[in-house]
């Protein structure tokens, strides 16, 4: 059987090959392993993704799906053939200039995409490209840029516009992400493309049931039916304390579970060994023994008296709970002139990032070294040593490109099992998970079931609220605790409502783990109150926008937690809509008058969100060092996973520095040579890093100042070997090599902290959680077929308040990926274990599902940002999917109280409508 | 055991199966990779897509052969009648590009997947299917071939070689409506493939099969015969009666929709095709 494979001939990029492989290996295979192009990359291996579309004879297919055989004799291009002598085309130009790649993991595929298209049809519109790049899903941009790259690239659409670099700072401007270009080349090395020698790969054994308790049976007998070099890790190889969890407090994860599991898709037992031996495993046939016990699969169940707990010491299975309350919402309520009231349930949602997890762990001497996607260097660091019984020092985290996170990346995946198995073996170990096992084994956003009460005066001013929510938080704690706590403090939107109680709360059940995902609960609890407002406002019979204009915060009000915080833009952002929403009411008006059974609606929502931790510390620390040579090296510890850190923070240092963008050198995160940054999360590091960076430059600045006795008005240059101060007419030099080196190499250096002032909350949810708050309200036109519930969004306008855009690009694609996702969580977006466990069935938009975005980007400045910025990630989310369905109801009379609003619901529920009038 | 033949002409590929009972039919692969976790196919495969006799779409003498390992995509660019179209409209929305490149019609209906886009299309085109052995070849109609969910009258060591489209059924217009809950990329909810031959401002003759609603795509004669012979007006979409759709078919709830709504969407969708076809009532004089 181990006769050698007959070599099959073709051509990759113009050059012949002959690869010696067996004919049904899927190509994507033999590009990445046996020729090392890993510019083709792997979602799905189904189909699903595109991520790793190739030109065969110029026609695009998936490589995965692509047995070798078939393209024997024909023309495989990649994307590693798409920059003629290195010198990028066109099209990659136009990625790069429109921000089309932010993760850039599903580039590759979709440059080959267009590349196909290009070369059919010369001067393709707006539909065509659609129509072409429809197989490629991304999950970062909602298409927008990407669509408008392509057509830019045939000189049939808005071009970039090259962001002028003269004078006068980069902070501002639209500069495209300084780490762009190997994202467009395909040279970009993200956690499956770092193959050192000799490199285990390593598989899990997980559970088929949600709740059982195993025993591991015969493994060596298992292992001598197995081929030869393979080797098991269980629990009881796990060398430290095993369990981790986000929030130290709550950590109750085992990397390996240890006699009993909690949820489908946990990890029992780790299996090791070399590549073909891996792949000849009959893993099926691993020796576990289950016996399946009743599963908590709701938190009803989880919740009903005699329950048993998922975690000893967590009585009635919760995890945490949540309470904000000030005035008395019930007598409120009971005054009010009209009070509305409603219930929503949403479901569990993926967050479905092309790139599953995937890493490399392997030895230097004594030290452990992890290269694998996170948004989370040092938590992974300490996290793994803690598991593997390391003093933190002896692990360390170097920087790989992460295809994509929005939450579910923060917490460990690869890492502790990776970093088991190179530390017990001295062997380099990589692990790179399937699409189902990515799905099954990572967080997911916490479904909610939620009901509230909302009350107006006369006038349409709100006199009361109450909330509460109930989040199903899965098997173990992640962040559950987290959105216990932020849900209460946000439920009443960015609104003045004097009377307020909000409780929210946990419950653990063996459902999948429930973490963090763009929002932690929010933009759930928006679409419960935003919603409910729509009614409110139509029973109180004022116009929707106006309804929320007349409650929205303004400067010196209070928030439901007695705070005053700066900078408060929605009513900028809501007036920012009223063109828009005037034009498309008349629009829609005009349009339904004519019968059919299409009808178009129109719907509003806002959002606020506070930036960073709540109520706890989290700072941030940048280093900037200058070498003897005269390099100015920014030492960056934020992880980017696409939102563009890397980018904003340098902005930030170069204008705080007074030098150009060029004259910085990038050191990316590595906990060996970066400072704690903390996490990429709740929309905190262009606020948090970002004054880190603003204060470090300038004390590095004011140190070369001090050195040369100039003023604060003075010019800072660069050169090999020296700095040039010039003050007018006078100039004045800076000789490095006269000056001592620190033990970092650097001859000066300024390294600063920043962290955000908050206070404590206390049991009513009263203080200052958050330092600052960023504000945004979209506005949603669709249409809704009367006879089939199916919705399209024909336009969303999208006003945030940013307070200053450090990136006007990255911002809008900030803005345009955070509506995809919250049009996924409106219309489609499901996880069901077991039954939507792969991105055939579990449905995120395709480039035909996303409507024409409108971005209007509002700079009211905030007093604690740097040079007035906010954070923006997670924001983008919130309104999308209220206005969504404030839009539906508009259109159709449907209310929706469970989501996703698949056709079949949103039918029932206009019915539903139809019956209650 | 992976082992993939790639044989150049039926006869060898037909000695093969008939030799090795284990060996599967591979040909675009489009079903068979995401069925596996697997860096390569499991088990012994034989490739499809080099067999001359198995590629491309031509006319006969008795109407059309559309050869097994034809893909979606040389279905779109095939020059072919009207009463096509709908196969043409199934196959621009199976999957994307990459599929439709790939995929091919034999696949889809050897697959016997439910939600099949090409088992309406070609059921409404009364369609045969060519099967061949060691032993010899057999015709079956489609609807007989298709036995249940993922299975088909295939016997041991047969090949679905082509499918045949007799020249009376290439007549009249054609319309494919997909339902699915979003725009690409989608698994049908429901979807319906209409033909209409009309002659005289009647209709002379009706295809009409919906998919998704019932273990098996359906033809629905009752809906087919409250429209044969009336005038070909606007009215005429009113003569598709829920009753008559439902009768049809037997759907299932899944996470997609359920089995209430897919019966009123499968007779909406009929409506709406029956009605798209009269409106165009000048293009399909042919
Ligand atoms: C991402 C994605 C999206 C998809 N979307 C759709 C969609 O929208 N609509 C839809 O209908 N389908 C869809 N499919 C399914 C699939 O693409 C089609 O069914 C396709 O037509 C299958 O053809 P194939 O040549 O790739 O089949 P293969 O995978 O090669 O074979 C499928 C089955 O048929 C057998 N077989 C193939 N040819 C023959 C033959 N000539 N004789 C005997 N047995 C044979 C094989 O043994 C196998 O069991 C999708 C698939 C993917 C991966
Ligand atoms: S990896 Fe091939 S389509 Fe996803
Ligand atoms: S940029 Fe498309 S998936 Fe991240």
């Amino acid at each position: 059987m181990n006769r050698p494979a007959p070599a099959i001939g073709f051509s990759v990029n113009g050059q012949a090959v002959e690869v010696p492989t067996a004919p049904a290996r899927r190509l994507s295979e033999v590009l990445r392993r046996a020729l090392g192009l890993t510019g083709t990359k792997v979602g799905c291996d189904a189909g699903d993704c595109g991520a790793c579309t190739v030109l065969v004879d110029g026609a695009p297919v998936c490589a995965c799906l692509t047995p070798v055989a078939h393209v024997a004799g024909r023309a495989v291009e990649t994307v590693e053939g798409l920059a003629a002598g290195g010198e990028m085309s066109r099209l990659q130009e136009a990625f790069l200039a429109h921000g089309a790649a932010q993760c850039g993991i599903c580039t590759p595929g979709m440059l080959m995409a267009a590349a196909a298209l290009l070369r059919q049809n010369h001067r393709p519109d707006r539909a065509a490209v659609e129509e072409a790049l429809s197989g490629v899903l991304c999950r970062c941009t909602g298409y927008a840029a990407i669509i408008d790259a392509v057509l830019d690239a045939v000189g049939n659409g808005p071009a970039a516009r090259a962001p002028d670099l003269g004078r006068g700072g980069v902070v501002g401007r639209p500069l495209p992400r300084l780490d762009g270009a190997p994202k467009v080349l395909g040279t970009e090395c993200y956690g499956a493309d770092h193959l050192p020698e000799g490199t285990l790969e390593v598989r899990a054994i997980r559970s088929p049931h949600a709740a059982a308790r195993f025993a591991l049976g015969d493994i060596g007998a298992w292992l001598k039916a197995q081929r030869e070099g393979l080797m098991v890790f269980t629990a009881a190889d796990i060398p430290g304390e095993n369990r981790f969890g986000t929030i130290p407090a709550y950590a109750d994860q085992p990397a390996l579970a240890e006699g009993r599991v909690r949820f489908r898709g946990e990890a029992v037992a780790l299996v090791a060994g070399p590549a073909e031996a891996i792949e000849a495993a009959d893993l099926a046939a691993f020796p576990v023994a289950w016996e399946p016990e009743a599963a908590l699969l709701s938190p009803d169940e989880a919740e009903a008296v005699g329950a048993p707990l998922l975690h000893p010491g967590r009585a009635g299975n919760i995890v945490a709970a949540g309470r904000v309350c000030c005035g008395d919402a019930e007598v409120a309520l009971a005054q009010a002139a009209h009070v509305v009231e409603g219930a929503v349930e949403t479901a569990f949602v993926e967050h479905a990032y092309i790139e599953p997890e995937a890493g490399v762990a392997w030895m230097e001497g004594e030290t452990l070294v992890i290269r694998a996607s996170t948004q989370s260097p040092v938590m992974d660091r300490d996290d793994t040593a803690r598991v593997l019984g390391l003093a933190p020092e002896r692990v360390r985290v170097v920087p790989c490109a992460t295809g994509g996170g929005f939450g579910a990346k923060l917490d460990l995946s690869v890492q502790p099992l990776i970093g088991l198995v190179a530390l017990k073996t001295g062997r380099p170990a990589r692990m790179v998970w399937t699409r189902p096992e990515s799905m099954a084994a990572s967080t997911k956003r916490h479904p909610a079931r939620m009901r509230a009460r909302v009350g107006c005066d006369g006038e349409g001013r709100l006199v009361g609220m109450e909330f509460d929510g109930v989040f199903d938080t899965g098997a173990y704690a992640s962040w559950g605790p987290t959105v216990a706590v932020r849900v209460p403090v946000h439920a009443s939107g960015p609104y003045r409502i004097p009377n307020y109680h909000a409780t929210g709360r946990g419950v653990h059940t063996n459902n999948p783990v429930s973490g963090a995902f763009r929002g932690f609960g929010v933009p759930q609890a928006a679409i419960l109150q935003e919603t409910l407002f729509d009614r409110l406002a139509d029973a109180a019979g004022i116009d929707r926008l106006e309804f929320r204009l007349r409650n929205a915060l303004r400067e010196g009000d209070a928030t439901v937690c007695g705070q005053r915080p700066g900078g408060v833009g929605i009513a900028a952002c809501l007036e920012a809509l009223a063109p828009r929403w005037r034009a498309g009411l008349a629009e829609a008006e005009a349009w339904n008058a004519s019968g059919g059974a299409i009808r178009r609606g129109v719907g509003v929502a806002s959002c606020w969100y506070g930036c960073g931790n709540t109520a706890i510390a989290n700072p941030a620390t940048i280093r900037i060092g200058i070498t003897r040579e005269g390099r100015v090296r920014l030492h960056q510890g934020a992880a980017d996973i696409g939102q563009g850190a890397d980018t904003v923070i340098t902005q930030i240092a170069a204008d705080a520095l007074g030098l150009p963008l060029e004259a910085i050198e990038r050191v990316g995160y590595d906990t060996a040579l970066t400072p704690d940054c903390g996490k990429t999360s709740g929309s905190r590091q262009t606020f948090i890093t970002g004054n880190a960076a603003l204060r470090a430059g300038r004390a590095l600045r004011a140190r070369i100042l001090a050195l040369s006795n100039a003023g604060a008005e003075a010019r800072i240059a660069i050169e090999p070997g020296r700095i040039l101060v010039s003050e007018g007419a006078v100039r004045r030099e800076i000789r490095l090599a006269d000056l001592a080196e620190d033990a970092q190499g650097y001859v000066l250096s300024a390294e600063e902290s920043y962290d955000p002032p908050t206070t404590p909350l206390d049991e009513n949810g009263q203080g200052a959680p958050y330092a600052v708050y960023g504000w945004g309200a979209q506005m949603a036109e669709v249409e809704v077929d009367m006879e089939l519930g199916t919705v399209r969004v024909r336009r969303i306008t999208a006003a945030h308040d940013v307070g200053r855009a450090i990136n006007p690009l990255l911002a809008r694609g900030q803005i345009e990926g955070g509506i995809a996702q919250g049009l996924g969580l409106a219309l489609m977006e499901e996880y069901i274990p077991a039954r939507t466990e792969n991105l055939h069935d579990y449905l995120i938009p395709t480039t035909g599902d996303m409507p024409e975005i409108d971005t209007i980007l509002i700079e009211v400045a905030d007093p604690e940002g740097p040079f007035g910025a906010k954070g923006l990630g997670e924001h983008a989310l919130i309104p999308t999917a209220p206005a969504i369905l404030n839009a539906i109801r508009h259109a159709s009379g449907a209310v929706l109280t469970r989501l996703p609003a698949l056709p079949h619901r949103v039918l029932a529920a206009m019915r539903a409508g139809e019956a209650g009038r | 055991m992976q082992e993939l033949f790639r044989p150049r002409d039926l006869s060898e590929a037909l000695a093969i199966l008939a030799a090795r009972s284990e060996v599967r039919p591979a040909a675009g692969c489009t079903d068979l990779f995401p069925a596996t976790a697997a860096p390569a196919l499991q088990g012994a495969h034989i490739d499809l897509t080099a067999l001359e006799e198995l590629s491309g779409i031509s006319r006969t003498p008795e109407g059309f052969r559309v050869g097994a390992a034809t893909t979606w995509r040389e279905a779109i660019e095939a020059d072919l009648p009207p009463a096509f179209e709908m196969l043409k409209e199934a196959a621009r929305e199976v999957g994307s590009p990459q599929i439709q490149n790939a995929g091919t019609i034999g696949g889809n209906l050897c697959n016997a997947s439910p939600a099949a886009d090409g088992v309406p299309c070609l059921l409404a085109l009364d369609a045969q299917v060519e099967l061949a052995s060691a032993e010899g070849r057999r015709m079956l109609p489609l609807g007989k071939f298709i036995t249940g969910p993922r299975q088909t009258a295939l016997g041991p060591g047969e090949l679905l070689v082509a499918v045949h489209v007799p020249g009376e059924a290439a007549r009249g217009a054609s319309r494919f409506l997909k339902l699915g809950a979003r725009r690409y990329l989608v698994i049908s909810i429901a979807m319906v493939a209409v033909r209409l031959v009309v002659e005289e401002g009647r209709v002379a003759s009706a295809a009409v099969a919906v998919g998704a609603c019932s273990p098996v795509a359906r033809r629905l004669e009752a809906v087919e015969a409250a429209l044969v012979g009336a005038e070909a007006t606007p009215a005429l979409a009113a003569r598709v009666r829920a009753a008559d759709v439902a009768a049809a078919l037997s759907p299932i709830d899944d996470v997609r929709a359920d089995a209430g709504y897919r019966l009123e969407a499968a007779a909406v969708l009929v409506r709406r095709a029956v009605s798209e076809l009269v409106t165009h009532a000048g293009e399909c004089a042919a």
